[in-house]
């Protein structure tokens, strides 16, 4: 690997988002007062407009340059030096990290000004864009950072940023319940990350090559192939932690459950961070460490297994739902499913190429349900919507468009990154039939529940009461905009990764230096085209039911509801009792941990210090038995001795003159008899 | 004063010190006063690090700067399970109402 080219500019793509979070978090109160909230808009949406600027123009740079030269770094001071441990604060510009920063910057910019309009009667305006851009400077910490260690950084500051954003309408409990949840399921995650980036240190370090530097730590990777802990492949144990800590940040299962949840923040939060940026950080990390899971055959296995298990379920429960937001999340969750069965496959870049076509498809969606909501009042159900088409013609067009992306129709940008992960499912040596197959339902599935929500929305009658009708209205510009542009990189975003039969992905050209290993295969053309027909064939079925059911309306959903005796849609409705599951074991299990310390503080620990009281007390009492008895014994029993005494020689004080005179002249004789007799 | 000399850390060192102790003595918010004492436990750490790099030669300093961590987070725990136990009495977090022992 050549030696990266040292720039200046990279930590400004950082910082500036940064800076703007801090004059917005500090001053934001009084700037909103005096400036009004146009002010706290532009400080907020320039910083990061300026980073895609930044953005742009590295990227420029690294198309200039050899593809094995394509290494930008700003390298800015020594973090830490502590042992054989040397940590540089340094950001990086690979082909990968490019791409992600292009989307960061673009997407999350377009979804700052778009929240210029959705925040707008918001009074906490000033502290929601100082947390969006907080959240922007931590995720392009995560995708620019040089080490292990400043991507975790990164990692943990999306994951604050997230729990502050989902709570951000504190004042209703479920939201601050809602935020918390977020946080403590990540946090079981990042405890993964944290384990296997120790336990590729600590091995790394034993051959000799301690690092966190991900450049230097993938150099190495081969030096720790034959590495045991436990009588295990390291590097498996390691890719394994690290694989939890993406199910964490990408909602996988086990650990999805936060995400629909995570829908309480404001929508504009829910299309950047579950949608966008944040959850694909997990897709992201497996993919800068492509070297190491390469290595791990059976975590590969498994990350493919987990991405279909919640490319399935998600897709199941997503058929079922009515809110608007809860449907696009759970499809997050599914196709997130999608990204790690590409991962598991082998196909980073097509992990990495679908993640960036979902960002946009899945913004577009969650922005144009925005739209919608913002425009029905804050109404979700999509029970009460219907027909809106004709009171919001742009938002209802990029819906579409987006809704397209997302089923996998050509020539729509979800088509290619969506085939191009069940192509290599099909093909590629770690792929194989079954996961082909599910894969290919869940897609069945995904343009179903699509359409199904189009046409509840969109279509048909209005369902909302004679109020809202009224104000419908299409939603202002600055909200327009960004869905026109994030619309047109769902059209035209999937060109730049054609599959093989098409002349070939540009976009798995571009990651090559990154990504070496990207599950080529050979297989004829004839096929590819076969699985294309199918894949689209299966997704217009989909489409086909859905337009049955709630367009025509000739087909009953009751069919399907009361199959098999009712069972799989309970399932379905009820989450797979996911939730209920934990809730069982997970809360209660703590709450009954809880119970258990909090008997034991109050039989043991209690009965302990009731304990040394009762000693304490009866060495008391013991102590006082000693001062009643004995110590004052003692002095009673002086006083008794001198009364005693005194009753004795008080016969001595008679009274009689005469004897005390005796006494004296007894007394006087001795004393005479004795000086006359021994002293004279 | 520039960034490499052992003067400017004692400085930020102190500072943090100085506004950690401001904060204990100030606030009667029982968990503005664990912030303050985390701003004392962290001038501690700057110090310990300070040193680490300036004077003593080995890596002794910066070990305990996170032995320190570890136990802040340790005490961030007992000192926010005491804070709710005086929330459940108290039905406040307000330090002085926490002073029926004189009583």
């Amino acid at each position: 690997m050549e030696n990266p080219i040292q720039t200046d500019f990279i930590r400004w793509i950082v910082f500036l988002p940064l800076l703007g979070a801090m004059v917005n978090g500090l001053l934001g109160a009084k700037i909103q007062k005096s400036l009004g909230k146009g002010a706290i808009g532009v400080i907020a949406c320039a910083p990061v407009i300026v980073a895609f600027a930044l953005a742009v123009y590295a990227f420029f740079i690294l198309k200039g340059l050899a593809p094995e030269q394509r290494f930008l770094i700003d390298n800015l001071y020594r973090w830490i030096d502590l042992g054989s441990l040397r940590v540089d604060m340094a950001f990086l510009v690979d082909p990968l990290s490019s791409v992600m920063i292009l989307v960061v910057t673009g997407i999350g910019g377009l979804i700052h000004i778009y929240a210029t309009g959705y925040m707008h009667d918001d009074k906490a305006f000033w502290r929601f864009f100082a947390y969006l851009n907080l959240f922007t400077a931590a995720m392009l910490t995560l995708v620019l950072g040089d080490s292990l260690l400043l991507l975790f950084v990164g990692w943990e500051g999306v994951g604050l940023c997230s729990y502050a954003l989902i709570g951000f309408w504190y004042h209703d409990h479920a939201n601050a319940r809602a935020g918390n949840k977020a946080f403590i399921v990540n946090r079981v995650g990042d405890f993964g990350f944290v384990l296997g980036m120790f336990l590729l240190f600590w091995s790394l370090d034993a051959q000799g090559h301690g690092s966190l530097t991900i450049r230097e730590m993938a150099k190495w990777a081969p030096s720790i192939k034959d590495s045991l802990i436990w009588g295990w492949p390291v590097v498996t144990v390691a890719t394994l932690f690290l694989f939890v800590g993406a199910t964490g940040k990408s909602a996988q299962i086990p650990l999805f459950v936060w995400l629909p949840d995570a829908m309480a923040g404001p929508t504009p939060v829910s299309a950047l961070i579950h949608a966008a940026t944040m959850v694909t950080a997990g897709v992201y990390m497996t993919a800068r460490m492509n070297v190491f899971f390469s290595m791990a055959p059976a975590t590969l296995h498994l990350i493919a297994w987990i991405g279909v298990a919640t490319a399935i379920v998600a897709a199941t429960i997503a058929l079922t739902q009515n809110d608007i937001k809860k449907v696009l999340a759970y499809s997050t969750v599914s196709q997130l499913g999608y990204m790690f069965i590409g991962v598991g496959v082998g196909g980073y870049a097509a992990a990495v190429f679908h993640l960036m076509t979902h960002a946009f498809f899945k913004a577009c969606l969650f922005l144009g349900a925005g739209s919608v909501i913002h425009a029905m009042h804050h109404e979700q159900d999509m029970r009460k919507m219907g027909g809106l088409k004709k009171w919001m013609p742009i938002t209802f067009a990029t819906f579409f468009i987006s809704v397209l992306a997302i089923a996998g129709f050509p020539p729509f940008a979800g088509f290619f990154s969506k085939d191009e992960i069940l192509w290599l499912a099909f093909t590629s040596e770690h792929g194989n039939k079954a996961v082909w197959f599910l894969a290919l339902c869940g897609a069945g599935m995904t343009a179903f529940y699509m359409f199904r929500q189009l046409f509840m929305t969109f279509y048909g009658e209005c369902r909302a009461d004679h109020h809202t009708q009224e104000h419908l209205h299409e939603s202002p510009p600055v909200m327009t905009m960004p869905l026109v542009l994030l619309a047109i990189g769902a059209v035209f975003a999937g060109l730049i990764g054609l599959p093989g039969v098409l002349g070939g992905s540009q976009f798995a050209h571009w990651l090559e230096p990154v990504i070496h290993a990207h599950g080529e295969s050979h297989a004829s053309h004839a096929l590819e085209w076969g699985l294309m027909a199918v894949s689209v064939a299966v997704a217009s079925f989909g489409v086909f039911i859905a337009f049955l059911m709630y367009r025509r309306q000739s087909l009953s959903p009751d069919t399907f509801v009361n199959l098999a005796g009712g069972l799989p849609y309970r399932l379905f409705d009820r989450k797979w009792y996911f939730v209920e599951i934990y809730q069982a074991v997970f809360v209660n299990g703590t709450l009954l941990l809880a119970r258990f310390w909090s008997a034991f503080d109050a039989y043991i620990v209690d009965g302990i210090v009731n304990g040394v009281a009762t000693l304490t007390r009866f060495v008391a009492w013991f102590n006082g038995l000693f001062d009643t008895y004995i110590i004052d014994g003692l002095v009673n029993g002086l006083s008794n001795v001198t009364y005693w005494l005194g009753n004795r020689f008080r016969r001595l004080q008679t009274g009689n003159i005469n004897g005390y005179l005796y006494g004296i002249i007894i007394a006087m004789a001795v004393a005479v008899f004795v000086k006359v007799r021994y002293w004279s | 004063m520039s960034p490499n000399e052992l003067s400017s850390y004692l400085t930020i060192g102190a500072i943090l010190f100085a506004l950690g102790l401001f904060t204990v003595l100030t606030r009667r918010n029982a968990i503005s006063v664990l912030m303050g004492v985390e701003l004392i436990l962290n001038s501690a750490n700057v110090n310990y690090v300070a040193f680490s790099h300036f004077s003593s030669g080995n890596s002794a300093g910066q070990i305990y700067a996170i032995f320190v961590i570890m136990l802040a987070a340790a005490e961030a725990a007992v000192g926010l399970a005491i804070v709710l136990a005086i929330f459940k009495l108290f039905h406040t977090i307000d330090v002085e109402a926490a002073e029926t022992m004189r009583d």
